[in-house]
């Protein structure tokens, strides 16, 4: 551990480290740590008709669960949920899939590609957002170039019985995970190439030099030091993707939301309040859980290493 | 003095002409060596002198660009690192972080074709020998240096190699330690015999480990010897001058007789004799070398040949001997070494500051160099 003490009394920066590392805490009290617990009470409240649409007490207890109660038993939230995790779940697998072989090929590049790709795997951070996802929508839509081309494509190979007027890509959970999956691609690439970067390369020769071909290297080096980063990649993809509302809005299915639509659809259309402020608490408990464990194990290996 | 290891039939490891470029710069040029079954070779010289290049074409790390590297009478060429006989202990010890020390020395056992029971007995009896079986449940990070460099040995000798690369084996130690390991290492190849090849650029890290010594210089071998024959009887400047301290100044052969040469040296305006050497003819440019303990100071004037006259210019005390700086009347210095073999305070010394002092050494104790 770090020596609080200082070296000479001209050392002394105690009071700039509290301030420093007291800054962020604040933000995360004022910014975060107060909305949720607002939105914790308003998940416990009543829906009136009213401004704001919601009250405490009356002719109910002050502490409502109706909205809970609700998660549970309808269908509705079950399968929202249900879809939000498993297009979360694959849009983090194929990043995985995807990503990992990337920043493998970036560590073992020159510096100086090594630094141009890395800008290519930022760039697209500096167009909009909204823009490359519209952009995906025209890709997509029925009578689109790509669109197009793809169908000529398959009904050149397929059998005639087979043959399709367009391939339907749009409003389904097929577009929104592609776009998922393009969209959080960097937010895996990154933290994996920050683990795989740190990795010694004379461990790969050391596992050569006793008999391990190159895939066993991969598989006994290589993969387990860089399970911290794919642990990070992994929760950078999945935690928004999860709660993701943009995307399936636009390019999803609206007979099948995910839960981040779902959440909107009760604030604004339905403005029911607490049962919106209900789901978004259920789909943090269930992010955080998994975290808490795995910070919880990664603690403990620390400690016994 | 044999160039080749000594020895009757196939040698054990045979490297033929190899050579290794790197774009345009030649790391290794056209090396030839032989190494015995249980040898210590040591490859010594100074960094970038290839010795590191050729361990790494020995291991598969590296292809030679020429030549041929042949391990047991078997043509090394094209068999990758991980279907070689042959392990290597890295300079940094590259031991797998996430790993215990018993699964790190387990490693490269799990290519072998043995029971689970076979295998953790090797393993203990690996652990054993570097006397590390206490830390097996550790992680590298929780033992220390001089363990680790334990482990990364117990890891390559585990399997068995028929031939040990050991990348600057102790170069990570202080150096307490480091004698200790040396005579640790000595011991373990004894009781193994597996044959060693040291990379160092310490020359008395190879002088005490090796039977044999080759030293290395921008990418050539200039001599193969044992560590008595380099230092002794260096073929070269540059290996006397790499190997320990030495005197040398620059000679002409004047006459040769009886087993005897006369040489002047101009620079000292000085006739010294030094014993016979092949392929010396009168009138020749030679280097005449001497090494500063084979150089005796007297107050007095010696009896026999090359008696210098010169004053002690400076002096250093390191307790078991002394080093002299003794400037002749030309000005040049020379280097001497004295045991300071009587107990004493200053006055127990052989000279002093700006003593006036006589030099004087044995013909045989001169190294002539003709080139």
């Amino acid at each position: 551990m770090t020596d609080r003490a200082p070296r000479t009394k001209y050392m002394d920066r105690r009071g700039w480290s509290d301030i420093i590392i007291g800054a962020p805490y604040i933000w995360l009290v004022v910014f975060f740590l107060l909305p949720f617990l607002i939105v914790v009470a308003m998940s416990v409240a009543t829906k009136t008709p009213t401004a704001p649409p919601f009250s405490f007490g009356g002719d109910h207890p002050l502490i409502n669960l109706d909205a809970y109660q609700r998660i549970l038993t309808d269908d509705l939230y079950l399968r929202a949920f249900l879809t939000s995790l498993a297009n979360a779940a694959i849009s983090m697998v194929l990043c995985l899939l995807l990503g990992y072989p990337m920043a493998l090929a970036l560590t073992r590049m020159s510096r100086g590609w090594r630094n141009i790709m890395l800008m290519l795997v930022i760039l697209p951070f500096w167009t909009s957002f909204l823009l490359r996802v519209y952009a995906w929508m025209g890709l997509m839509g029925r009578n689109s170039w790509f669109n197009v081309m793809l169908t000529d494509w398959w009904n050149f190979i397929v059998p005639v019985d087979w043959a399709v007027r367009s391939i339907p890509m749009m409003n389904s959970n097929f577009a929104v995970i592609l776009v998922m999956v393009y969209t959080y691609l960097p937010f895996m690439i990154l933290p994996l190439y920050a683990s795989l970067e740190r990795l010694d390369p004379t461990l790969d020769e050391a596992a050569m030099d006793l008999g391990s071909t190159p895939a066993q290297v991969f598989r006994d080096v290589t993969l387990p030091q860089s399970i911290p980063g794919i642990v990070a990649g992994g929760m950078l993809v999945f935690i928004p993707a999860a709660g993701e509302l943009v995307i399936p809005t636009l390019v999803g299915n609206a007979a099948d939301p995910m839960i981040g639509r779902v959440i909107s659809d009760e604030f604004a259309s339905a403005r029911d309040w607490p049962m919106a402020s209900a789901v978004a608490v259920a789909l943090l408990v269930l992010m955080v859980i998994p975290t808490m464990i795995y910070t919880h194990f990664q603690g403990r290996a620390e400690g016994s290493k | 003095m044999p160039a080749d290891a000594p020895g009757a039939g196939e040698p054990f490891l045979r490297i033929e002409g190899v050579s290794k470029v790197f774009g345009t710069f030649q790391a290794v040029k056209n090396v030839s060596l032989t190494v015995q079954k249980g040898e210590i070779f040591s490859l010594l010289g100074g960094s970038g002198c290839g010795k590191t290049t050729l361990l790494r074409m020995l291991a598969g790390f590296e292809e030679p660009t020429a030549g041929r590297i042949f391990l047991d009478g078997r043509d090394m060429a094209g068999v990758p690192p991980w279907s070689r006989p042959v392990h290597m202990m890295f300079q940094s010890y590259a031991l797998f972080p996430h790993m215990t020390v018993e699964k790190n020395v387990a490693y490269g056992l799990k290519h072998e074709d043995m029971s689970a029971k076979d295998r953790a007995d090797r393993v203990r009896e690996m652990l054993d020998l570097v006397q590390l079986s206490q830390f097996a449940a550790r992680k590298p990070h929780q033992i220390s240096g001089g363990q680790r460099q334990r482990v990364a040995l117990a890891r390559a000798l585990a399997r068995q190699p028929k031939l040990l690369l050991l990348d600057e084996p102790l170069a990570a130690l202080d150096k307490k330690l480091r004698e200790h390991t040396q005579f640790e290492l000595m011991s373990i190849q004894q009781r193994t015999g597996v044959t060693f090849i040291v990379v160092t650029h310490d020359q008395e890290e190879a002088m005490t480990l090796s039977d044999r010594i080759a030293v290395m210089d921008k990418g050539e071998v200039r001599q193969i010897g044992s560590p008595t024959e380099i230092y002794e009887f260096p073929n070269s400047r540059f290996v006397a001058g790499f190997i320990g301290s030495i005197n040398t100044f620059d000679a002409i052969v004047t006459a040769r007789d009886a087993g005897q040469l006369r040489l002047t040296l101009p620079a000292l305006g000085a006739e010294v004799t030094a014993r016979d050497v092949p392929h010396v003819t009168a009138g020749q440019s030679v280097t005449l070398a001497i090494r500063p303990e084979k150089i005796r100071i007297s107050r007095d004037a010696p009896e026999g040949p090359n008696a210098l006259r010169g004053s002690v210019k400076d002096l250093a005390y390191f307790g078991k001997d002394s080093l002299y700086r003794i400037a002749l009347p030309s000005g040049t210095l020379v280097q001497a070494h004295a045991v300071n073999a009587r107990r004493g305070d200053e006055g127990a010394r052989v000279a002093d500051w700006d003593d006036a002092v006589w030099l004087s050494f044995d013909p045989a104790a001169a190294i002539v160099l003709a080139e």
